[in-house]
């Protein structure tokens, strides 16, 4: 065995790469909660892959067999339906992962310096995901598929001149039809997925270069002992390992408590329009994308000034993209001198939780009709939104923050 | 431009049903109830079938499902298909149900998903005669539907009778009968209950054998992590 080992570690640095990210990468010791949703990223990830690879034996990426293909797959091809309902379900499991994860970064400062670039990596893993999600719901060729897919492409002709010809090019045809199809399947299967595996690995790279982050917010390397292992760190393997297979448990079974007894979730997971084939003369009465693109589409929506110069139509989008572009910089625009929530003042917790609430708030009401007072509701979220970050630089100075400890605590 | 700003309109409209009553009866739907299913699955194939598909569904499948001896489906089930193998296809060809029914009829496969149980109990249950429609038939679920009362044998045909409520619009009321069938009230509740519970069935087959399933993965999940609690903890103790 040692031989074996020896022979492929003059070849390929199997012992050194083991060694350095899972044997000898020292984690902080004081991991919650919260930082299971890392390791369930990656369990997601892999498990769409898996999932997908199986669905695209038996899917037919044409408009004209699609809806029948799934339904073949929900009926006639053995385990077909788990198989579909553990990647459509799948999809807004990582998205509630993915949420957590973010929103651990967020309470615990993981963005800051030096980490800010596992956090833009993050945030383009975080967009890919968003584009992998989008694309994926058309192919189903279900009618929410086709009006989703129809009103968020038709977003792009807002932007002036260029506008109708690269909605044109995006569609491949004047209307969502066969060749979006084909060339959405193209982007869910390979495209996209190849450039998430990359981004995961580089947001791994990354953080394993000047490592995590934990609760406290503070650098373990900064305490070593003689042998140049940080005091508060524990070896990755075992100790998070053992502890992570702890939670992929638990995760699976909430995971599968839906697939098998709720994988509708009511028609927020599964909605009732997409099982109704793709129909270009039957707009269904309500679209709505699913909810975890329902906090931007709400932003979308929710500028309705007519005065604006290009009109509201142009400044929504504009918007949408701006409230995506504005967590890049997120890294930049906190100038508190501590990390964690833990030492934090109140004023920050206070713009964090209002934060959260009206994100929350604006999820719900891309869920609901835009009329009347949840344009309002949707305005004011918008405003909450944007002033968390742009405010942040402010108030972060102006927060009163308690002492932070040498060592973990 | 204009294309975004009609469909930001269409997406921002509220949902309006096709007028009358939006209150939608509770059905009891029940995977295990076998003899209810199979009720269901008759009334589906001799009531249902001859103009609407359920073209992604086969006898056989439904023959293994539901319990029903396969010689008992071909020789009593089986009105459009050859082999018990074969998809459950209206023999009505489309281009004719548009001619006739201004709209083909939808294929029922999924309906049960897309409208939901609720709704199809509701809307089997509340066909009315009127004379100003062409089929002589009309719905207080779904107003100016093409489909006739196909189940009027055993439910009997009756009137709606509608009153003007404190804003002077039109709201129905209630029924009267006009001429019985060969069922009493009850009995016709429960023959479209058994109908709704086919179609529940038929919509997602899967839910055979997803909720026994389900029981056996969340228990082997349960021990799993009795075991995976006892590694963690067993490694973790040295940490502080």
């Amino acid at each position: 065995m040692e031989k074996i080992v020896a022979w492929i570690d003059d070849r390929f640095p199997m012992t050194k790469v083991w060694e350095e990210h899972m044997a000898k990468y020292y984690a902080p010791s004081n991991f919650n909660f919260w930082y299971y949703f890392g390791s369930l990223a990656i369990l997601m990830l892999v498990l769409q892959i898996v999932t997908g690879i199986f669905l695209t034996m038996h899917y037919k990426p044409d408009a004209e067999l699609a809806f029948a293909s799934v339904e073949y797959i929900m009926r006639d091809v053995p385990w077909g339906w788990l198989m579909r309902y553990l990647h459509a379900v799948g999809a807004s499991m990582f998205f509630i992962v993915v949420y957590l994860h973010m929103f651990r970064a967020l309470i615990y400062g993981s963005y800051r310096g030096p980490r800010e670039l596992i956090w833009i990596f993050g945030m383009v893993i975080f967009i890919a995901l968003m584009a992998e999600a989008f694309m994926g719901y058309l192919l189903p060729w279900g009618n929410m598929s086709f009006w989703g897919a129809q009103v968020i492409i038709s977003l792009f002709g807002a932007i002036p001149y260029v506008g109708d010809g690269l909605v044109e090019w995006l569609r491949g045809d004047f209307v969502i039809s066969d060749a979006t199809l084909n060339r959405f399947f193209a982007f869910h299967v390979i495209a996209v997925p190849l450039v998430l595996v990359i981004l995961v690995f580089l947001h791994i790279v990354a953080l394993h270069k000047v490592g995590s982050n934990n609760p406290d917010g503070i650098e373990i390397k900064k305490n070593k002992d003689e042998n140049g292992i940080p005091v508060d760190g524990v070896p990755f393997h075992p100790y998070y390992t053992v502890k992570d297979i702890v939670g992929v448990i638990v995760f699976l079974m909430v995971f599968s408590a839906i697939i098998f007894f709720a994988p509708e979730m009511g028609g927020w997971f599964l909605e009732k329009d997409n099982f109704t084939p793709a129909d270009p003369l039957t707009t269904p009465p309500h679209i709505v994308p699913l909810w975890y693109f329902t906090p931007y589409y709400s932003i979308l929506r929710a500028v309705t000034w007519e005065w604006l110069p290009g009109g509201a139509k142009l400044w929504g989008v504009i918007a949408m993209g701006a409230s995506l572009v504005v967590l890049f910089f997120l890294p930049w625009l906190d100038k508190s001198p501590v990390k964690s929530i833990r030492y934090r003042g109140g004023i920050f917790k206070a713009a964090l939780a209002i934060f959260i609430v009206a994100f929350i708030m604006l999820g719900w009401l891309g869920t609901q009709p835009a009329e009347g007072i949840n344009t309002i509701l949707a305005q004011i979220g918008l405003f909450i939104y944007f002033a968390f970050f742009l405010l942040m630089p402010i108030y972060t100075r102006l927060d009163k923050t308690k002492p932070v400890p040498e060592r973990l605590t | 431009m204009k294309m975004l700003f009609l469909l930001l309109t269409v997406v921002s409209m509220p949902v309006f049903a096709a007028g009358g009553s939006l209150h939608l009866d509770d059905v009891d739907i029940d995977m295990s109830d076998t003899a209810s299913l199979q009720r269901g699955a008759g009334l589906f194939v001799n009531y249902c079938l001859s103009c609407h598909s359920a073209a992604y569904m086969r006898y056989q499948r439904m023959s293994e499902d539901l319990q029903i001896p396969k010689e008992v489906v071909e020789d009593n089930m089986m009105f459009t298909a050859d082999r018990i193998g074969g998809l459950m296809k209206s023999t009505m060809p489309a281009d004719d149900a548009k001619k006739w029914f201004g709209k083909a009829p939808p294929d029922l496969s999924l309906i049960a998903r897309s409208r939901g149980p609720e709704w199809i109990y509701t809307y089997m249950r509340s066909f009315y005669l009127d004379d100003n429609s062409p089929s002589g038939w009309n719905n207080v679920l779904f107003e100016k539907v093409a489909m006739p009362h196909v189940l009027y044998n055993l439910q009997g045909a009756r009137h709606a009778v509608f009153k003007k409520d404190e804003h002077g619009v039109e709201v129905f009321d209630h029924f009267e009968m006009v001429k019985p069938g060969s069922m009493n009230e009850d009995e016709f509740d429960s023959a479209v209950r058994d109908l709704t519970n086919f179609m529940v069935y038929l919509a997602e087959p899967a839910r055979m054998v997803r909720y026994k399933l389900g029981v056996y993965v969340l228990i082997f999940l349960a021990i799993f992590f009795v075991f995976a609690y006892l590694l963690k903890k067993e490694y973790w103790k040295d940490v502080h």
